[in-house]
């Protein structure tokens, strides 16, 4: 009986209740007409099957939650005692013994008392299951009768199905809270844990970034240095400087892409070219990143060997570009509804004093405009710093404090990707470090977004 | 303009303001010109590079749909074919005791020799084959065997006979033959050796070795030890569990926290704080999601790594903003005469946003969610991070195993060693996952407009 | 080329229009209105809302060029020249003829610049001081300078209402049109500003031809020379304002001024 399975018997159960629920308001109705009930019918078969599901489901998760660490407990209790003595590690005995108990395939032969741990566990978790079930049924036994008695013309179930209604809601609307709060915690913590092997001033103002790859199994922080530099200045730069390429490409292009299609272009143009144009925005970043590599990168590297320059072809400026290409879209509709909403007589009096179309716009709408454009570019700089595909293909991934773009570097997110390899113990400060490059990117972004997002809202207001 | 100038200035001498504006008008009219080209060039420059990206993509990846292959016939030798009778199920026998035999079974099939039978059908079009036997080893590329052992399980009564099989070739053949590496190049820079050439311009002059619809790309899962037949079935079950985690989590969350902002949220300080963080929650970088999914979902709660599962849950967080944004936009569209109406009959507010609010909604909130699942099926960085960036040779049968997502198995192709054949490979998935995802945005656009109600 | 032409009182003639239409898509707003405007006069233009007198008024400039649906036909001439010829230059038109609109509108820039914004375009001033002369004179001449004098450098928009339109109408007197269009000017205006605004229009006829738009009869009564009333797209009557307001030679006319409608 697994998880699963109770699930759908607590939907049938719920179907069931809510017909008993419905049936018995209707009986004490007297017939069809229900005018005399508080409610309508299909309330009070919510209300019972709410009743009858909701406290079942509510002991099942927190039964999940805790009835495996319950288990693990007593299956560690049970195991000989010169196995626990033996110096290995609790949760390598215990995943072998669930490997045996699931009928995974263990690397050595096993061992007699693993095999009797792992039959245990098994009957262990079989019993979990059967009082869990147990349990749930009671419960919404209990849960369905205790309402079904509590049906009365007068009883206000539409009241009670409501606030559920409302809790669920309420409860969605938080997980993005949770998310955030997640986010930060598991950064702030691993972060911290990453600063109790290098300084923070080591990682903020380091100018090298040497991590010095260790295999696996780094447990304490007795490794004193082999750890490597982990300085965060060469990633930052490179992040920058690939960012600031991406905008030298995009604000140009974005802008007057947006100015063309706000003021010039017929409305025809416009609803045809408006679509082609976002269809960039919608490409996924890997794609890019595969542009910039295959023919970007290639192209460059060609251009620069025609004009008597060394340009890598996997450099800042392969990926800057790309990258601006990517954020044109961005801009473009951005600052293009920006633009619409300058107001109509303002154009109006510029043009009335016998202004020129385009001086209309380079001295009266942009300058209206510009609050917000500054907050669009804000916007754009943040996802610049925070895409990762391109860069991983097309920056070249050498760590280096350069501010020639002709030369390859390396960024916060590449370096992210390849610190954290996939193995899941983040016990050394090289896949640590994940998270606190992690942290840093998260602050910046979301300090641009945060001016972005009061510049915007500012500039909306001023014209509401 | 000349006419008007001199007529004007003729009737206005007695102005000299008039005059001065006549005179400025010929500069000012060139940077009106000057700025208006600025604008197309500006488009057309975007424009521009779409078309590159698109054609670009398609000239490289089209030509990967079809591949080459070679048309054997297969004698099925019982002398190389040695194998036990295929068990079938006893009266009696327990379902596992079955299972048990079975496996042992196919195990046994397994063992099989089977590139013997491709060597043995490949002397029969190549005479000199037998003076060449490493060469000749090298021309069907070795996964094919494995398709031949399929063959025998799912029926073991072609054991003795002969069939006519379209097998992939190796990779370089595939390559050499599409004139992705220079012909020009010396023996020793070439992948294949010069007898493996001579063989396959003939074969292919025959009609032996075909170039046909690539099924390789869309049935079977990655593969590095026979790379001709590497596909993108792993990476699209590993995509399509996580978009159905996808469509399953944040719509429905998505869509009731929008309900409850936009309809039900009294104002306050804690509104407000959910507010800005939706906003700034959907400008965070994805990789960041990423390093959520590692740090709580395999670092706390232990699940497994690489599993669709998981990345379907960081996608859901991801995703979960847009679905918010989109549907509150919709939502406030609808106006309030609807809500009041509804009101002023008696029902409950709740009863008003539920019956009446809602429904004119849907295909604006369909709109916001598929453009949200279009933006978790192209999202590669958050993956790499929790796992699936690790080379997976099966087709995962559930969530919680193993498995690639399109985006990242173009990551992982494109960084293949053998560049003249994945090149191509890659921008076929790129044009299947580009395909996928217009389609759904196309959807989308469709949806919008087939509903859309203007109040 | 063309001499002015003189209307029966020996008036000269600025501007003239011949059976002039105007078209929204498919809908004709304008039925082929005939106008003379006589130099030098206020000229009022008044009729229920949505009668064309607004849109016919910005014909005057071609202000409907920029709505992308509006069509204009038949002849509209300034001085004798057709200012709807494929010749003319829209540009050099709207400095001849300045408009002032309905709700103030001063650029989100500082005083100074609001005004200095027009000369500098058609490159009246060659200096600063020259510039710093226009902005003074066409201040004064708006009652505006007083007012403002000590904070040229501060927002235009941070005036008040009333004086936002004199700043608007400073602005458009900068650049020294011939007519200047004003439409609706005071609606958004308190009426101690609006009395400003009208001794103001006073002032100004003498230096300008003045078109104004209103909705409201008794401004039309006290500013203007002559008056023309709309309806429903039609010019039903033109003529000296106190003979429109005392003697309507038309029933519609009458009706509206005695308020049978509005």
């Amino acid at each position: 009986m697994n998880n699963l399975s109770l699930i759908i018997i607590l939907l049938v159960l719920l179907a069931v209740a809510y017909q008993l629920g419905m049936q018995r308001s209707r009986k004490l109705a007297g017939g069809q007409n229900s005018a005399s009930l508080h409610s309508r019918p299909h309330h009070y078969g919510m209300m019972v099957g709410l009743w009858a599901v909701l406290p079942p489901l509510f002991v099942m998760l927190l039964w999940n939650w805790f009835s495996p660490a319950v288990i693990q407990q007593l299956v560690l209790a049970s195991l000989p005692a010169e196995i626990l003595d033996s110096g290995e590690q609790a949760q390598v005995l215990l995943r072998r013994i669930s490997n045996l108990a699931t009928n995974f395939a263990v690397l050595s032969e096993a061992a007699d008392w693993e095999i009797s741990a792992a039959n245990y566990l098994t009957a262990l978790q079989q019993k979990s299951t059967l009082l869990l079930t147990a349990l749930m049924f009671i419960i919404g036994a209990l849960g369905l009768l205790v309402s079904y008695q509590k049906i009365r013309p007068s009883l206000r179930a539409r009241h009670q199905v409501e606030k559920a209604l409302m809790a669920t809601l309420l409860i969605c609307s938080t997980i993005a809270i949770l998310t955030t709060i997640g986010i930060v915690l598991s950064m702030v913590g691993e972060t911290l844990k990453f600063f109790s092997f290098i300084k923070p001033s080591d990682f903020f103002f380091g100018t090298t970034w040497n991590p010095r790859f260790s295999t696996a199994g780094v447990a304490d922080g007795s490794l004193t240095g082999s750890q490597g530099s982990f300085g965060l200045l060469p990633l930052l730069s490179g992040t920058m400087l690939v960012a600031g390429i991406a905008l030298l490409v995009a604000i140009p292009l974005g802008l007057m892409v947006a100015i063309y299609m706000a003021e010039y272009a017929p409305k025809k143009v416009r609803d045809t070219v408006k679509p082609i144009i976002e269809v960039l925005a919608g490409i996924p970043t890997i794609v890019y990143g595969f542009f910039a590599l295959v023919v970007v990168g290639p192209y460059l590297a060609d251009l620069g060997q025609m004009l008597g320059l060394t340009i890598r072809a996997t450099s800042a400026l392969t990926a800057g570009v790309v990258m601006g290409i990517m954020i044109i879209p961005f801009i473009s509709s951005l600052s293009d509804d920006i633009i619409t909403q300058v107001p109509k007589a303002l154009r109006d009096g510029s043009l009335g004093l016998g202004a020129t179309k385009s001086e209309t716009i380079r001295k009266v709408v942009l300058p209206a405009a510009l609050p917000g454009i500054v907050g669009a570019v804000l916007l754009a700089a943040s996802r610049a710093i925070g895409e990762t595909m391109i860069v991983v293909l097309a920056a070249g991934n050498s760590p280096s404090l350069t501010a020639n773009p002709f030369e390859a570097v390396s960024t916060v997110t590449v370096t992210i990707v390849n610190q954290l390899t996939g193995d899941n113990d983040f016990a050394s400060p090289q896949s640590l470090v994940a998270f606190a490059l992690g942290l840093t990117l998260f602050v910046i972004t979301l300090l641009l977004n945060i001016v972005a997002l009061v510049i915007v809202r500012k500039y909306r207001e001023q014209y509401e | 303009m000349k006419t008007v100038q001199t007529s004007a200035s003729s009737t206005y001498s007695a102005s000299p303001v008039q005059q001065q504006v006549v005179r400025s008008l010929k500069k000012r009219h060139r940077q009106e010109k000057l700025f208006r080209f600025a604008g197309m060039t500006a488009v057309g420059i975007s424009l521009l590079l779409v078309a590159l990206l698109f054609i670009n993509i398609f000239s490289k990846g089209l030509p990967a749909f079809w591949q080459h292959g070679i048309e054997l016939e297969i004698h099925f030798d019982p002398a190389v074919v040695k194998i036990s009778e295929q068990p079938v199920l006893q009266a009696g026998e327990s379902p596992q005791a079955f299972e048990q035999r079975h496996l042992a079974w196919r195990s046994e099939v397994g063992m099989v020799n089977f590139n013997r039978l491709i060597q043995d059908a490949l002397l029969k079009v190549i005479p000199d084959g037998a003076q060449h036997r490493r060469d000749l080893a090298r021309i069907v590329t070795s996964g094919e065997r494995f398709a031949l052992r399929d063959r025998v399980i799912a029926n073991p009564a072609i054991i003795g006979q002969t069939q006519k099989l379209f097998l992939l070739t190796d990779a370089n053949i595939d390559v050499w033959l599409k004139g992705n590496i220079d012909r020009s190049l010396p023996d020793e820079k070439q992948q294949l050796s010069p007898k493996m050439r001579e063989w396959v311009e003939s074969l292919k002059a025959e009609g032996v070795i075909q170039n046909r619809f690539s099924w390789a790309l869309f049935m079977n899962p990655d593969s590095r030890s026979s790379l001709a037949s590497a596909g993108l079935a792993g990476a699209f079950m590993g995509s399509l569990y996580m978009m159905l985690i996808v469509i399953l989590l944040s719509v429905p969350m998505g869509v009731a926290a929008a309900i409850y902002l936009e309809e039900f949220a009294p104002k306050n300080k804690f509104t407000d704080l959910v507010e800005v963080n939706i906003n700034n929650l959907a400008a965070v970088p994805s990789i960041v999601f990423g390093l959520l999914g590692a740090s709580i979902f395999i670092g706390w709660f232990n699940l497994p790594m690489s599993a669709p599962f998981v990345g379907g849950l960081v996608l859901s967080l991801m995703t979960l903003p847009t679905v918010i944004i989109a549907t509150r936009s919709t939502l406030k569209a609808i106006p309030p005469s609807i809500r009041q109406a509804a009101l002023g009959l008696g029902a409950s507010k709740t009863q008003a946003v539920f019956h009446h609010v809602l429904p004119l909604a849907i295909p604006g909130i369909l709109t916001g969610a598929i453009i949200g699942v279009a933006q978790a099926l192209g999202e590669s960085a958050p993956l790499l991070l929790i796992g699936m960036k690790s080379f997976v040779a099966s087709v995962p049968s559930s969530a919680m195993e193993q498995s690639t997502a399109l985006p990242v198995q173009i990551y992982l192709w494109q960084g293949n060693e053998l560049r003249n054949f994945f090149e191509a490979r890659t921008s076929a998935a790129i044009i299947v996952l580009l395909g996928l995802m217009l389609t759904l945005n196309g959807l989308a656009i469709w949806l919008r407009r087939r509903f859309e109600v203007r109040w | 080329m063309t001499t002015a032409k003189v209307n029966e009182a020996g008036q000269k003639i600025k501007m003239t229009a011949r059976d002039v239409k105007v078209f929204y898509g498919s809908n004709q707003a304008i039925h082929g209105v005939d106008m003379d405007i006589v130099e030098n006069e206020v000229i009022a233009f008044i009729g229920p809302s949505g009668c064309g007198k607004s849109t016919f008024l910005r014909c005057l400039n071609r202000m409907n060029d920029t709505i992308d649906s509006c069509r204009v036909t038949g002849e509209i001439a300034l001085d004798g020249q057709d200012i709807y010829a494929p010749s003319l230059d829209v540009v050099q038109l709207r400095a001849q003829v300045g408009m002032v609109f309905q709700k103030p509108n001063p650029f989100p820039k500082s005083i100074y610049e609001n005004i200095a914004y027009g000369p500098k375009l058609h490159g009246l001033a060659s200096k600063k001081s020259d510039l710093d002369d226009v902005v003074e004179s066409s201040l004064r001449r708006a009652g505006l300078w007083d007012e403002v004098k000590d904070r040229l450098n501060q927002p235009g928009t941070g005036l008040s209402g009333g004086q936002q339109q004199r700043l608007c109408i400073a602005r458009t007197i900068a650049v020294s049109p011939e007519v200047i269009l004003m439409d609706e000017p005071c609606s958004a205006l308190d009426p101690i500003a609006t009395s400003i605004i009208e001794e103001l229009i006073t002032e100004l006829k003498q230096n300008f031809t003045i078109v104004i738009v209103t909705h409201n009869m008794q401004q039309a009564a006290r500013v203007s020379d002559r008056t023309a009333f709309f309806h429903l797209g039609n010019l039903i009557e033109i003529g000296g304002t106190n003979d429109v307001f005392t003697n309507p030679t038309q029933k519609r006319t009458e009706d509206y001024i005695t308020g049978r409608y509005g």
